[in-house]
């Protein structure tokens, strides 16, 4: 990822290019409270990789979904090779050649390959349905793209692994010929090797003359396939860059309107790392074998690996969702097997899920009763329950301040915050019980760069006063300038362990080999 | 940086009080009806009837909103009420001396199948409609089975004042029913769990998200079994006043469970869970009561009683749908 | 089609050697503890009635199950084919298909109904199925006894007659099982159902309209009930408002259908092992005639081998089964 993008991809310009095939001029969308699109205009050229990037609320998505048809702008027009367009639905612009491959996959997963291909298009022969057919049509397509051939038409989409189910979204995607593809964060769940064979895929469709927008978050990424860059910020575009012309530093700077000088806070020093807190020794479950794991009080250890590699399975054993059946886990000494996740709370270990909304959230409820949730769960039920926080001696508004959660009033529904805000509260929901251990999974997903660096500094000073954290992240540079060490999963266990500030390369091997 | 503001906003205070202002107001206009077909309803007399009658319906609403908080539901808990009736006449058999062991009896008999509802649910993960439909049927036939098919046996005048007797005349106050006291204890009861106890804020937890709550440490199944347990605790407590008030017969409990979930909705508590409060019980019930009132004195028949509580379930729910997309 | 036959093929083998071994064991303990022979014609008519009427509901069911929404009116709605079939024919053979036609009606009527309230009035199909059903009761309360009929001669050779060496139950039970597989696996509806039972926004993204599809079970679902009624008043031969409801014909139906691999939240199904489960439950009911047990206890006993039932299922899959 810090090589050069290769020049071959970058150079090739389709014949007659220059004529935008995309144009969408002036467009403006509001919402109540809020302007998310303001007069933006935005063009594509035949053949080309043009990247939108901004941060999380920047507009990226709004724009995307006026392209794609699920939105109407209140105004402003969209040019298709010149000819004015407007999209009543999604169908509308799936016919006039415009697909979107959204973050979120969109596959059935108890239907096969072929069956999600043709979800609402169905090929009839005589009013009967010709499975036949479209298994055909699939597997040729898949031919055509040079995809892996144990994507087969006929499996069930559940059977496949993640990376494999975007490949199937991609062939979903150009199955109906589009002429424009707009792909979000298409590598968000690909690991290195993956991210490689779609980038590759990438340039043979721009090879077949197919223009593509590209949203990403990945600086290096961009730079590496796109021929232009436009960046958004607070629904108005900053500029658009030439690849050629840009680099990461600029591109932040246009983003965020600031110098990120200090991305990380720095590292624990010697005398600032305490005693071993937890020790998984020769763990294994039905998944995973051989895992040695410490933790010392005031360290940040870092878990890296591919999909794959079993550090989601790793996290469901600490966080009590799996059971152990080989090997000790020791929490001060004392074994403590986590047999489910209220044992693990109890035990002294707290965990941030990665998926927030579906694991994390109580959507509904106010901020403050997220906050004081686990603080009222270790209490007795039939407690008062403002006693709970009372007889620890906590002040949420305190501990809400600590973490530095922007809310009017802590009554608030924790659906209507960021997602900075929302992994503060989550954050403050731990801070208020004190655990020993905290387990972050993915600690920045989805949320925007002025405020990940506000969660590192949280984790970071949560480990100064002593705490044991593990940090499970995909994300390289984070992983590595966040940890004091680097814990390295490869085929279900561990494969062996780095200094912070390991170079992506050294993981990467461990990783892979 | 201000400390920050420990309250609920005014705007969340504002809306909250409309929407109970709004649910008054239905009540008021449901009465102002009633009284015009019958000018005789204002007096003392009559409205403590009104509130007597009412009693089983506000107790089962406030046991059904436990469980409907969490996202379940209970449609066993008409069927623990003809239980609770059948068992309480087979037992007492007329022997006005039992009533002092055969009520508390009856109630924990009520608390353990609906504990056993709530470990069915929590433990062997069968859905809640399934496994209370399924206890239903199978506690109406351990009911039929142990009255052989009839309302056998005979309640004593000690148990049924529980039901439809009348308090001592304290000074000028008098002909306050004994029900009313039952329906007091219980309602403390309900809200110092729902609103002051931390178990109100674990229920709410449990049913705006069951993974989140359970990963946070709650103890889930626990506290949905205790909730299914305070579900069938009020069908016995129910059982017993309407046993007072009507006798033993098989059927006193039939469709009681869909009036409880009828009630408990129209009082604006969410069906998905993760909403209620003692009050939308109180107040739905007392609104579903009304209409029904209101229904009988227009002389609707008896057999399309049916069919109409039918429809008001699904204009209740219907609404609170519209009302949840409303506000989005 | 040949993906489904394939899958077809490996589940049945488990789920019909499970009924084989739950039908030796019925006999054996009918042979030890039962009253009177266990093979008789008698024994097997019945066990065939149950199971088709049973069956159909069931199938019916699944529709409505692959969306993940549920049908609580299905019992009801057999009370009210009940009820009004015989009203409807006035003993006249020649109205025997009108009759049946415009008993159909009113499942596809009472399917749509249901349907609206789930999709238009953004009920749960949990209430608005039951608040439904209690219409209907409300329409046999008011009814029964105000309408009087007779059923046909020759209507009841539905349940009784046979073509060739098959039973005609057999043959209605074959028929609604291969059309409910063919508008399932050939037509467009079919996997328009299971791709909203799948994932309903992707659906509606795909162009699909998810409302018709919603209506559209349902109606298959109320359809299935009222020809399940059809067999039962054919086989009862007269108007019996309890039938319906006696059987729990709506909780049975779920029930199989969960045990037989159709979840509650959509997406999956499998007909043939809810069939197969299906003729273990007629298998369970005529263990219990031929055990004397009285039909009280019987309704309890119902009652928990349909929660041991789906327990034994939900435990098995650790999943949360809704």
């Amino acid at each position: 990822m810090t090589t050069r993008p290769d020049t071959a991809a970058r150079t090739t310009v389709a014949p007659g290019a220059f004529a935008p095939v995309l144009e969408m001029r002036g467009i403006t969308k509001r919402f109540p409270g809020v302007v998310a699109l303001d007069e933006v205009s935005f063009d594509c050229r035949q053949g080309e990789v043009h990247a939108l990037v901004g941060e999380n609320g920047a507009g990226k998505s709004t724009l995307m979904n006026v392209l794609g048809g699920a939105i109407r702008p209140d105004s402003g027009e969209i040019r298709l090779d010149g000819a004015h367009a407007s999209f009543r639905h999604p169908l509308a612009a799936r016919r006039a050649g415009i697909g979107v491959i959204h973050q979120e996959l969109s596959l059935i997963p108890d239907r096969t390959v072929a069956q999600n291909v043709f979800l609402g298009r169905e090929i009839t022969r005589h009013g009967v349905l010709d499975g036949a057919a479209m298994r055909r049509a699939t597997a040729q397509l898949i031919e055509r793209l040079g995809l892996p051939t144990d994507i087969a038409a006929d499996r069930l989409v559940r059977s496949l692994s993640v990376a494999q189910q975007q490949l199937v979204e991609i062939v979903k995607a150009l199955s109906v010929a589009p002429r424009i593809l707009v792909m979000d964060e298409p590598t968000a769940a690909l690991a290195e090797p993956e991210a490689e064979a779609l980038f590759r895929l990438i340039g043979q469709l721009r090879a077949q003359g197919l223009t593509i927008v590209y949203i990403s978050h990945r600086l290096t990424e961009v730079l590496r396939l796109a021929q232009r860059i436009t960046v958004l910020k607070d629904g108005r575009i900053v500029g658009t860059l030439a690849a050629a012309e840009a680099d990461v530093g600029r591109i932040v700077r246009m983003m965020v309107g600031r110098d990120i000088a200090q991305m990380f806070p720095p590292r624990a020093k010697e005398g600032e790392i305490g005693p071993m807190v937890l020790r998984l020794a020769g763990v294994a479950t039905p998944v995973l074998h051989g895992i040695d794991l410490t933790l010392r009080a005031g360290e940040i250890v870092g878990l890296a690996g591919l999909q794959g590699s079993g550090r989601h399975e790793l996290l469901r054993v600490l966080c009590g969702r799996s059971r152990v059946t080989a090997g000790e886990v020791e929490i001060n000494g004392h074994a403590r097997p986590f047999r489910s996740p209220r044992e693990a709370v109890l035990g002294g270990l707290g965990y941030l899920p990665d998926d927030r909304k579906q694991e994390g959230l109580l959507a509904g409820q106010s901020v403050r009763d997220n906050m004081l949730l686990t603080v009222r769960a270790l209490a007795s039920l039939f407690a008062g329950r403002e006693s709970a926080a009372r007889r620890r001696g906590i002040s949420i508004s305190d501990i809400a301040r600590q973490v530095d959660v922007r809310v009017p009033h802590l009554g608030v529904k924790m659906g209507q915050l960021s997602g900075g805000n929302q992994q503060k509260a989550l954050v403050a929901r731990w801070l208020a019980v004190a655990p020993q251990i905290l387990v972050f999974s993915e600690p920045t997903r989805g949320i925007d760069i002025n405020a990940k660096s506000g969660i590192h500094h949280l984790m970071r000073t949560a480990a100064r006063s002593g705490k044991a954290i593990l940090m499970d992240s995909s994300e390289l540079p984070e992983l590595i300038g966040n940890s004091d060490r680097i814990v390295v999963m490869r085929e279900h266990t561990v494969a062996g362990e780095l200094p912070g500030g390991a170079s992506e390369a050294a993981v990467m091997e461990l990783a892979t080999r | 940086m201000s400390a920050l503001s420990d309250a609920a906003g005014q705007p969340a205070r504002l809306a909250m009080l409309l929407r109970a202002m709004s649910g008054v107001l239905v009540l008021l206009c449901l009465f102002a009806a009633i009284v015009f077909f019958d000018p005789n309803f204002l007096h003392p007399g009559p409205m403590m009837a009104f509130v007597k009658r009412s009693t089983p319906l506000m107790i089962l609403a406030m046991g059904q909103l436990f469980v409907i908080v969490t996202g379940g539901f209970d449609l066993s808990v008409g069927a623990i009420v003809s239980f609770t009736v059948l068992s309480s006449a087979l037992l007492l058999n007329g022997d006005a001396a039992g009533t002092w062991w055969v009520v508390p009896l009856v109630l924990a008999l009520g608390a353990m199948l609906g504990t056993i509802n709530g470990l069915v649910v929590s433990r062997l993960r069968v859905p809640s409609i399934i496994a209370t439909l399924g206890m239903m049927i199978s506690i109406n036939g351990a009911g039929l089975y142990w009255s052989g098919g009839s309302a056998r046996g005979y309640l004593p005048d000690a148990y049924r004042v529980l039901g439809r007797g009348n308090l001592p005349a304290i000074g000028p106050i008098s002909g306050v029913p004994v029900a009313m006291l039952v329906l007091l204890a219980v309602v403390l009861g309900a809200s110092w769990l729902m609103h002051r106890a931390s178990f109100g804020k674990m229920l709410l937890a449990v049913g705006d998200n069951a993974r989140a709550a359970e990963l946070a440490g709650v103890p889930v199944n626990r506290v949905r079994t205790l909730s299914f347990m305070l579900s069938g605790l009020s069908a016995g407590i129910a059982g017993v006043l309407l046993g007072g008030f009507s006798g033993p017969s098989t059927g006193v409990g039939a469709g009681l469970e869909m009036q409880a979930i009828s009630a408990t909705v129209i009082g604006g508590a969410q069906l998905v869970g993760g909403r209620g409060s003692v009050a939308m019980a109180l107040a739905g019930s007392l609104t579903l009561q009304a209409l029904f009132t209101l229904l009988n004195l227009i002389g609707l028949p008896k057999p399309l009683r049916d069919a109409v509580q039918g429809a008001i379930l699904i204009a209740a729910v219907a609404y609170s749908a519209l009302r949840e997309t409303r506000k989005h | 089609m040949r993906y489904s036959l394939a899958r077809l093929l490996r589940l049945l083998p488990a789920a019909y050697w499970i009924l084989v071994v739950c039908f030796l064991v019925t006999w054996a303990l009918c042979e030890r503890f039962g009253q009177g022979d266990f093979l008789t014609l008698e024994n097997f008519n019945n066990f065939i009635a149950r199971s088709v009427a049973l069956g159909i509901v069931a199938i019916g069911q699944t529709f409505a199950l692959l969306v993940a929404s549920v049908d609580l009116s299905v019992a009801n709605l057999i009370s009210v084919t009940v009820v009004t079939a015989p009203f409807l024919m006035q003993g006249d053979p020649a109205l025997i298909l009108p009759a049946m036609l415009g008993l159909l009606a009113i499942g596809v009527l009472v399917g749509l109904v249901n349907g609206l309230i789930i999709t238009r009035l953004r009920v749960s199909p949990l209430i608005a199925t039951l608040g439904v059903g209690l219409l209907l009761q409300g329409f046999i309360n008011a009814s029964f006894g105000h309408l009087p009929g007779k059923v046909a001669p020759g209507f009841q050779s539905l349940a009784y007659g046979s073509v060739g060496p098959f039973p005609a139950p057999l043959l209605l039970l074959v028929g609604v099982t291969v059309l409910a597989m063919a508008v399932l696996h050939l037509t467009r509806f079919g996997a328009h159902l299971y791709g909203v039972g799948g994932n309903a926004e992707v659906a509606r993204l795909s162009g699909i309209h998810t409302g018709r599809v919603m209506i559209g079970a349902h109606m298959m679902s109320a359809c299935a009930a009222v020809i399940s009624g059809i067999f039962l008043v054919s086989r009862l031969g007269s108007a019996a408002p309890w039938v319906g409801t006696e059987s729990a014909y709506d909780l049975q139906s779920i029930a199989v259908a969960v045990m037989g691999g159709t979840t509650l939240s959509g997406g999956r199904g499998a007909i043939g092992t809810t069939l197969a489960c299906v003729l273990v439950f007629s298998l369970i009911d005529l263990l219990f005639n031929q055990m004397g047990i009285d039909s009280f206890l019987k309704q309890v006993l119902r009652g928990m081998i349909v929660i041991v039932a789906v327990a034994s299922y939900a435990v098995r899959e650790r999943r949360a089964v809704a």
